[in-house]
């Protein structure tokens, strides 16, 4: 019984990490089709609290979701089999293209369409910030953050300045909390003089 | 050594990679030029097979690097270290995040995470556009076919977002660029 679970955990997350073309947001419903409706693993209420939880914390969200539902089910290896389910039809696919990818491009035509290709990522990748900025919540500190992180990431790009994003992300953190923090004292100042 | 640089550089990509795949490509490119792992040309090429192919794109990504430096185990290293984080935190930390996540502090930080990354998005966005119609690096000049492809594909995406009420999937975008890329540089 208890492999037999395993087995199923794994071949049901393969299945989800094989079909689930565009990464992490595109395989949410898919995993909720699967392990809340058919399976009936999870509850759809557990669904939106992992996707939840997924959103706030790092790494794939694919990851978050399917290591959940695996815990759930059967405890650390069942984690490990979910997890492991939705990472090796990627993993396989793209070993597999890595070794051959070099060599494709010495093709004339092919190369040429990886040049188009690279234009075509510029715009997704700018899409997807406009389709968030559209969504963002449009206060003075999010949109004063936006703006510096922007400026600053674009002139490390364009003078191969040697700062990492992430330590722009830290500082992001740091100057968020740092308001919070104090806002949060002068209301507490207003209450004690009342 | 290559693998511990591996595991340690897609670790930190699992550490701050909020807000799904586009959030974690600036991060991505980031350690893989500052090591030198590969070109920023080849890596747009393989963001674009990762969009491509099923998967997290993240892991994709990891598993490409990790391949190109050090072949498999190199693959495996780098994939394992970029699924670790996302692993452990739901592992230990289900129950407790739920309540930690509601800290005022907590939320703090987040709320400051979240605008910083969709500046750093829109900003590898904007350096990619640039650079394709007026390379930077190289002799600052403008790139007639890069230009054309652009102008067409915002064309495409504008309309389709017009007419159709929808944009179109990243494949279907991939796929027509690569044709336009064909088509172009062709002439």
């Amino acid at each position: 019984m208890k492999k037999h679970i395993l087995l199923d955990l794994l071949l049901t997350f393969m299945k989800i990490g094989l079909f689930t073309f565009g990464g992490g947001y595109a395989m949410i419903p898919v995993i909720e089709n699967n392990c809340v409706e058919k399976k009936k693993w999870i509850t759809h209420d557990d669904m939106m609290n992992v996707t939840v939880v997924a959103e706030s914390t790092p790494g794939p969200i694919a990851i978050n979701c399917a290591t959940f539902v695996g815990f759930r089910q059967a405890g650390f290896s069942g984690a490990l089999a979910a997890t492991a389910g939705t990472v090796l039809p990627s993993f396989i696919i793209i070993y597999v293209i890595s070794m051959f990818l070099n060599n494709f491009l010495e093709i004339r035509l092919i190369a040429n369409a990886f040049k188009g290709i690279k234009v075509g990522v510029g715009i997704l990748i700018l899409d997807a910030a406009i389709t968030m900025i559209r969504k963002m919540r449009k206060a003075s500190l999010p949109c004063a953050i936006m703006g510096c992180s922007f400026v600053i990431m674009l002139f490390i790009n364009i003078f191969s300045w040697n700062f990492s994003s992430m330590s722009l992300m830290l500082i992001a953190a740091a100057v968020s909390l740092v308001v919070v923090a104090l806002k949060d004292g002068t209301k507490r100042k207003g209450v004690a003089s009342k | 050594m290559i693998y511990v640089d591996l595991f340690l550089g897609f670790l930190r990509v699992g550490c701050f990679a909020f807000g799904g795949a586009y959030g974690a490509i600036p991060l991505i490119r980031d350690v893989v030029l500052s090591y030198g792992w590969l070109t920023d040309e080849a890596l747009v090429y393989m963001i674009a097979v990762s969009e491509s192919t099923p998967g997290p794109i993240m892991v994709n990504l990891a598993t490409y690097v990790g391949s190109s430096q050090a072949g498999f185990p190199g693959a495996a290293l780098a994939t394992l270290a970029v699924v670790l984080p996302s692993f452990i935190i739901i592992l230990f930390a289900m129950a407790i995040l739920k309540a930690f996540l509601k800290n005022k502090y907590v939320q703090a930080v987040l709320q400051g995470l979240k605008p910083c990354i969709i500046g750093i998005i829109l900003a590898t966005g904007v350096y990619m556009l640039i650079n394709n119609c007026i390379p930077l690096r190289k002799n600052i000049s403008v790139n007639v076919q890069g230009t054309i492809i652009t102008a067409i594909l915002a064309m495409i995406v504008l309309s389709a977002k017009r007419i159709a009420k929808k944009k179109p999937s990243p494949i279907v975008l991939i796929v027509i660029s690569a044709f336009l890329g064909i088509a172009v540089y062709a002439v």
